[in-house]
């Protein structure tokens, strides 16, 4: 559970080329970047990839490492380096769905908020604010109980939509900031129409606050999902690592000398997150320029 | 003042949006699982409990959505949360009062030394810029806050129980030793909590010190800084009583909050952990499918982030003027 401070961030800048290229040559981005590419292409081709099938039972099972099985076989005698390619799509899904139908969520209520003023803007914020303080996890656990074995779509709704808030409102304080701007207001001069404005004019100086909200949607989203299916709450069939994690507690896979089935879907967990995390900082870094590292000065 | 009743104001607005919520959920859902809840508990509770179970769940047939809203408000009101079945025949509420001592001991602990930390090593950080403790400490912590931390869990115990045979692997106390206050039974107590308190505050303090480090950096820059630098006070001066008093300030509401956080326990942990709190309780209901018990949990968390954040603003409007003037 990760704490939600209620507060702003400074504003922040618009990415140009100059952000872009320095987003490439920082080194946390670059780490972050290679980590998503790596699962990226493991969800992408999971059949060319994994040695086995991942559901069939066909080996002998709690096989320890060797070259046919990198990380063994589980109880159930499947591969557990099958299981891990196979589970990175899932993971990914739900990181991406999520991510996007947060942030989408968040653009609209924080902008319209903004935009609209007076009473809309009153209740949206309520709600915004409301959502805020109601802590998440629970609810999800309260909701994903009623609904048993709570599937992709389930899962994606829910995390989806009561994640948007903390984005929601920093996106609506910073198009509040904007409101009275000169190119604004040129475009109002101009009689450009309201969704125009915000469509092309609003919305491209917030890219940076966006893609954080993305990332850090994301990044919840693959750990409270993992969370849920480890305790049950998912598919118990379904090809993700957090099942795996179930399936591998629920056969005392650390006692048991099958150390890896157990460690392995955590790993990769951490990993996809780590990705998202250090993306994150590094856009931070990049677009408050009071992160900035400071210009050391060569000498000699 | 202004400000103290409008966010009084909140705090109930928020309430009655998460008590809505526990009414609509059950009944919003496809199927109704609660109707086949209902049908496991007759027979084995008074008619009266067992009619207020249907109000809260919506099968009684007899009554319209908004009388039955009004009569779970009632119930909630006057604090009738209902029988729990997992802990048959006890009320809900005794239930719980067993088990939060254990998280409040436990998370309430680490959540205080996890910021008192997190903010003194984002505080040095942000002061030597570029130091040892910022260049290491920042991108470690960013790494291991997107760790799941109940598989951190699930590694200690292979770890330093399995493996080491250090520590307890589960449980808050071993069953030989009496639950009272003694010395055998607090050590015993504080040995169980080792390992689910490091695993909490591993992953809890990355954002504590990234939160620190960034308000000390923009607050450093101030005018009111470079003021003090200018009549030559004491770097140690500066940084305690102009940067670091300030910069914590949009750290409180945070902090406050996840205080709130305290009473939903570690749900995760104190699961892997087999750890007798509120977060256990709450995953038993989950799995017992009882939902009377898992409503009344729900609803103690929400109210305890609630009264927090009041605390915390009432805190920060006597810190802090500016949040005076604002409103």
């Amino acid at each position: 559970m990760t704490a939600i401070t209620a507060t702003m961030r400074p504003a922040r800048t618009r990415l140009g080329l100059g952000a872009l290229r320095r987003i490439a040559g920082n080194r946390k981005a670059l780490v972050g970047m290679l980590l998503l590419l790596f699962f990226v292409v493991l969800a992408a081709f999971p059949g060319q990839l994994a040695p086995d099938d991942p559901n069939a039972e066909i080996f002998r099972p709690a096989l320890g490492v060797s070259s046919h099985h990198w990380f063994g076989t589980t109880a159930y005698g499947q591969d557990v380096l099958s299981q891990l390619i196979w589970g990175a799509r899932q993971s990914l899904l739900i990181a991406f769905a999520v991510g996007g139908l947060e942030t989408a969520l968040a653009v609209l209520i924080g902008v319209s908020a903004a935009y609209l003023g007076g009473i809309a803007d009153g209740l949206l914020s309520l709600l915004t604010d409301v959502l805020l303080v109601i802590p998440i996890f629970p609810l999800v656990i309260v909701l994903t109980a009623y609904e048993r074995n709570a599937g992709f779509a389930t899962l994606v709704i829910v995390l989806g939509a009561l994640g948007w808030s903390y984005g929601a409102r920093q996106l609506r304080s910073q198009t509040l900031s904007m409101r009275n701007r000169e190119f604004l207001q040129s475009a109002r001069v101009r009689g450009e129409r309201r969704l125009y404005v915000i469509v092309f004019e609003i919305l491209p100086t917030m890219t940076s606050l966006i893609v954080a909200s993305f990332l850090g949607g994301a990044l919840y989203a693959v750990l409270t999902a993992a969370g849920l299916q480890f305790v049950g709450l998912g598919d118990p069939n379904s090809l993700s690592w957090g099942t795996m994690l179930y399936w591998a507690e629920n056969n005392e896979a650390l006692g048991a000398n099958m150390v890896l089935w157990a460690v392995m879907p955590g790993v990769c967990v951490a990993l996809l997150g780590a990705a998202f995390a250090l993306l994150n900082y590094a856009f931070d870094e990049v677009s408050n320029p009071a992160l900035r590292k400071p210009r050391r000065v060569k000498r000699g | 003042m202004r400000f103290v009743a409008r966010r009084l104001a909140f705090f109930l607005v928020t309430l009655w949006a998460a008590v809505t919520t526990n009414f609509l959920i059950p009944r919003l859902m496809p199927g109704n699982p609660a109707i086949a809840m209902m049908a496991r508990y007759r027979g084995r509770i008074n008619p009266a409990a067992l009619h207020s179970l249907e109000i809260a769940f919506g099968v009684d047939n007899h009554q319209s959505l908004v009388s039955a809203y009004f009569s779970y408000l009632g119930n909630i009101l006057r604090g009738r949360f209902g029988t729990s079945l997992t802990f048959f025949p006890d009320a809900v509420s005794h239930e719980v009062l067993q088990a939060l001592p254990w998280t409040l001991a436990l998370v309430g602990v680490t959540t205080i030394l996890a910021f008192v930390l997190g903010t003194l090593i984002g505080l040095l950080g942000a002061w030597r810029r570029g130091g040892f403790l910022d260049s290491m400490l920042p991108p470690i912590f960013v790494i291991t806050s997107a760790f799941p931390y109940f598989w951190l869990a699930l590694i200690s115990i292979w770890l330093f129980a399995i493996k080491l045979h250090w520590l307890p692997a589960n449980g808050g106390y071993s069953i030989q030793t009496n639950e009272a206050w003694t010395w055998a039974f607090i050590s015993d107590a504080l040995r169980h909590s080792i390992m689910p308190a490091l695993t909490i505050l591993i992953t809890s303090i990355g954002g504590w010190i990234l939160t620190m480090r960034n308000n000390t950096i923009s607050v450093l820059s101030e005018d009111y800084v470079r003021m003090a630098r200018a009549k030559g006070l004491s770097p140690w001066r500066i940084m305690w009583t102009y940067a670091g008093r300030n910069a914590i300030l949009p750290n409180l509401t945070g902090f406050a909050m996840s205080l709130g956080f305290v009473v939903s326990g570690a749900i995760l942990v104190e699961f892997v952990f087999n750890y007798p709190g509120v977060g256990w309780m709450f995953l038993q209901a989950v799995e017992n499918q009882d939902y009377a018990l898992m409503q009344a949990l729900f609803l103690m968390i929400i109210i305890a982030v609630l009264t927090a954040i009041l605390v915390a603003d009432a805190a920060t409007a006597l810190l802090d003027p500016r949040t005076r003037d604002q409103q």
